[in-house]
């Protein structure tokens, strides 16, 4: 199925979840969050988040900033 | 030795800092840089933004912050409306496991300066999501006003736009807000060198918030150890008073008893 990370159209597994994603995009870091559909997922609950076709997904990490 | 310290105590929604200079690492040009700017500075606190992943090679940087053992602010720079504030702010607590927040709501990109109304908007909607809010806002008494009414446990005018380095613009109006306040007032933004951070003190600023007029500096490490004196000394004087400014002079030296010649 389709789904956009960061801006950007990316094929994934159907059923893929937020965990298995950002594990794959991150490599399970601190410091990161994610966003599905414009609404902030807590950490506690990427295993149990499935995306599905049409997802939009932020993952941000902290930066330098002012 | 701390820079704040207990007959003087800077202490921020319960929370004491050791350091009444907040550092911003945005601009520096290399962890070695921030790590080092850190050390003369002297800060107990050091800003952060949230940016989609990948965009910037930061792997070390909270290691680099948790090593020198500061706290962490994460801000919402570059968010224009209060939405994107608020959901901004959310990621940053999930990331970094803080309610605290440097609110920033930007009206375009050319002032940088704070949106009012996406401001308090987004200061109110915080607040009442727990967070610790400190806003970054317009040297306005009356903004400054509202968003302590609305909650806010710092209130942060700019000196002068964001990374201008023109100094404080409006002393009076800081002054105003200074006197009014009931949380503490954090200078932000605008800062170009160590005579600016001191006026904000001398002002009765209770902290200053800088990053650019540091991590741009010829010499970041030199200008972090000169900001890191601008605001002590800044703090010492605003504590002793100063003599009031006269129109005519005023002799220091005895006016009785001098020699006929």
């Amino acid at each position: 199925m389709n789904v956009t990370i960061n801006g950007r159209p990316r094929e994934v597994a159907a059923g893929i979840t937020l965990q298995v994603l950002v594990a794959g995009e991150v490599g399970g870091g601190r410091g990161g969050a994610a966003a599905l559909d414009g609404d902030v997922v807590p950490r506690s609950q990427w295993p149990e988040t499935t995306l599905r076709d049409g997802s939009v997904v932020e993952i941000v990490t902290a930066v330098q900033g002012g | 030795m701390a820079d704040s310290d207990l007959a003087d105590p800077f202490v921020i929604a319960g929370v004491t800092l050791t350091s009444r200079l907040l550092l911003g690492t945005g601009g520096a040009s290399s962890m070695t840089v921030i790590a080092e700017t850190i050390d003369a500075s002297g800060t107990a606190l050091c800003t952060v933004s949230m940016r989609r992943h990948g965009v910037a090679a930061q792997g070390s940087l909270l290691d680099v912050l948790d090593a020198r053992g500061v706290r962490i602010l994460p801000n919402t720079a570059g968010c224009r409306t209060a939405r994107e504030a608020v959901l901004t702010a959310e990621l940053a607590r999930e990331a970094l496991a803080t309610a605290w927040v440097k609110l920033e709501v930007v009206a375009d990109e050319f002032t940088l300066l704070p949106d009012p109304i996406e401001l308090l908007d987004a200061a109110e909607q915080l607040v009442a999501r727990g967070f610790v809010v400190l806003p970054y806002t317009n040297d306005d008494p009356i903004l400054a006003r509202r968003l302590q009414q609305a909650g806010c446990a710092a209130v942060m005018p700019l000196g002068a736009p964001i990374g201008t380095g023109l100094g404080l613009t409006n002393p009076h109006n800081i002054g105003l807000i200074v006197a009014e306040a009931t949380v503490p007032v954090i200078l932000d933004a605008g800062i170009g060198t160590a005579s600016d951070a001191a006026l904000a003190m001398e002002l009765g600023c209770d902290a200053v918030l800088l990053a650019s007029a540091v991590t741009r500096a010829q010499d970041p490490t030199l200008m972090a150890t000169a900001m890191r004196h601008a605001v002590l000394a800044g703090r010492a004087a605003r504590l002793a008073g100063r003599i009031p400014k006269r129109v005519h002079a005023q002799a220091s030296s005895p006016t009785h008893g001098m020699a006929v010649l």
